[in-house]
């Protein structure tokens, strides 16, 4: 199992040039999967879709995620982001901690 | 359409209709490949587009098991993985629309109903991302810690009224220095992620904004200021990647992030969703 990125506090903070990898898919971070497996992808109803378009649903699983990896940080490796809400599915994460977004989501 | 009441129909993509109609559609690339639920994938030709499909057992995929399962970490990420890993390899078939995680249908005929009501759309949509990927670019501030409330550590037991005063004047114009300059690097870092986000758009035929990750979920001290998706031509990739590397370097109170190519998840849905 290989469920939660590892904080990285060696890294935090250094700029670090990008680096376009072509990564093979079972390697890519599961956040960023999610933030498009669950909120992006054509949404196609039918007699008996079961969708998870539904954003309570979303937002309860990623809760649960959350808490999985919260369980697994050290406790002081999110400061400042206690109480912010997991972001996906157009919710508003951590509205409150959060700095104003730097554009709009376009059309 | 009763034949086996507990098997579902899993929708990974839809994509541009496979030659040879009507033939039981297995590309190459599906051979050997576990798809969610470790079941074989396949193409099934519907309403004149290729549905990339899986078999599910509706006990673990039907809407109350989803719902359940939907809540397990460890569920939700094999499940994805797999999502991706077919839907990954479907993309070398060619212009393909991912689907939402946990599209079902309780048999092919009503998949096949599904997309025929849509199917201009899909086609529509199709045009939009073919030849073209979608690449990720994230920005993170890394913010000092914020310094603590006044008075929690303040300068007790300095010697006498007077020097008390006079380190309580430097406590709290040190604290306000502190704040104010932290108040600065953010504001910067945020005008950074928007310069940075206004250049990289020019590359891009669309682009879509996700709501920042939460550093309990990156699991990165550093604040996340943009999660940005970028749908590109084939002949951008390398002015998009050197551009990025370049403005990492203009804006080094950020740091930047590029993942990808995906396939075009952030941008399959513009036109199809809300009908």
């Amino acid at each position: 199992m290989n469920r939660a990125p590892a904080p990285s506090p060696a890294t935090a903070g250094r700029v670090i040039q990008p680096r376009a990898v072509d990564i093979p898919p079972e390697r890519v971070a599961l956040v960023d999967l999610l933030d498009r497996v669950l909120a992006g992808g054509v949404v196609i109803s039918g007699d008996i879709t079961l969708s998870i378009a539904d954003v309570d649903l979303v937002t309860v699983s990623l809760r649960a995620l959350v808490a999985s990896i919260s369980a697994l940080a050290a406790p002081d490796s999110a400061p400042g982001s206690a109480g912010s809400a997991p972001g996906a599915a157009g919710s508003a994460p951590g509205a409150a901690d959060r700095p104003p977004e730097p554009g709009r989501r376009e059309p | 359409m009763a034949a086996d009441e507990g098997r579902g129909v899993w929708l990974y993509a839809v994509a541009d209709r496979i030659a040879a109609p009507g033939v039981g559609l297995i590309p190459q690339v599906f051979r050997g490949l576990a798809g969610v639920g470790g079941e074989p994938v396949r193409g099934v030709e519907a309403a004149g587009l290729t549905a990339v499909v899986g078999g599910v057992d509706l006990a673990e995929f039907g809407e109350a098991a989803l719902r359940r399962n939907l809540e397990d970490p460890a569920w939700l990420e094999e499940t994805a993985r797999a999502h991706h890993r077919v839907i990954d390899a479907a993309a070398a078939l060619g212009s393909l629309l991912p689907a939402r995680l946990a599209t079902v249908y309780s048999s092919e005929a009503s998949m096949a109903a599904a997309l025929a009501r849509r199917r201009e759309d899909f086609r529509a949509a199709l045009e939009r991302v073919r030849a073209r990927r979608e690449w990720g670019v994230k920005a993170y501030v890394a913010l000092p810690a914020e310094p603590g409330p006044a008075g929690a550590s303040g300068p007790a037991g300095a010697s006498g009224p007077a020097g008390a005063a006079r380190s309580g004047a430097a406590y709290l114009r040190r604290r306000r220095d502190q704040l104010s300059a932290r108040r600065e690097l953010r504001h910067g870092a945020i005008a950074s992620a928007q310069a940075v986000h206004s250049r990289l758009s020019r590359y891009a035929v669309e682009t879509r904004l996700h709501p920042p990750q939460s550093a309990q979920l990156t699991g990165k001290r550093a604040q996340m200021l943009l999660n940005a998706a970028y749908l590109l031509d084939g002949s951008r990739e390398g002015d998009f990647a050197s551009t990025v590397a370049t403005l990492a370097t203009e804006h080094p109170g950020i740091r930047l992030e590029l993942t990808g190519p995906w396939p075009p998840y952030s941008f399959a849905a513009a036109e199809a969703e809300g009908q």
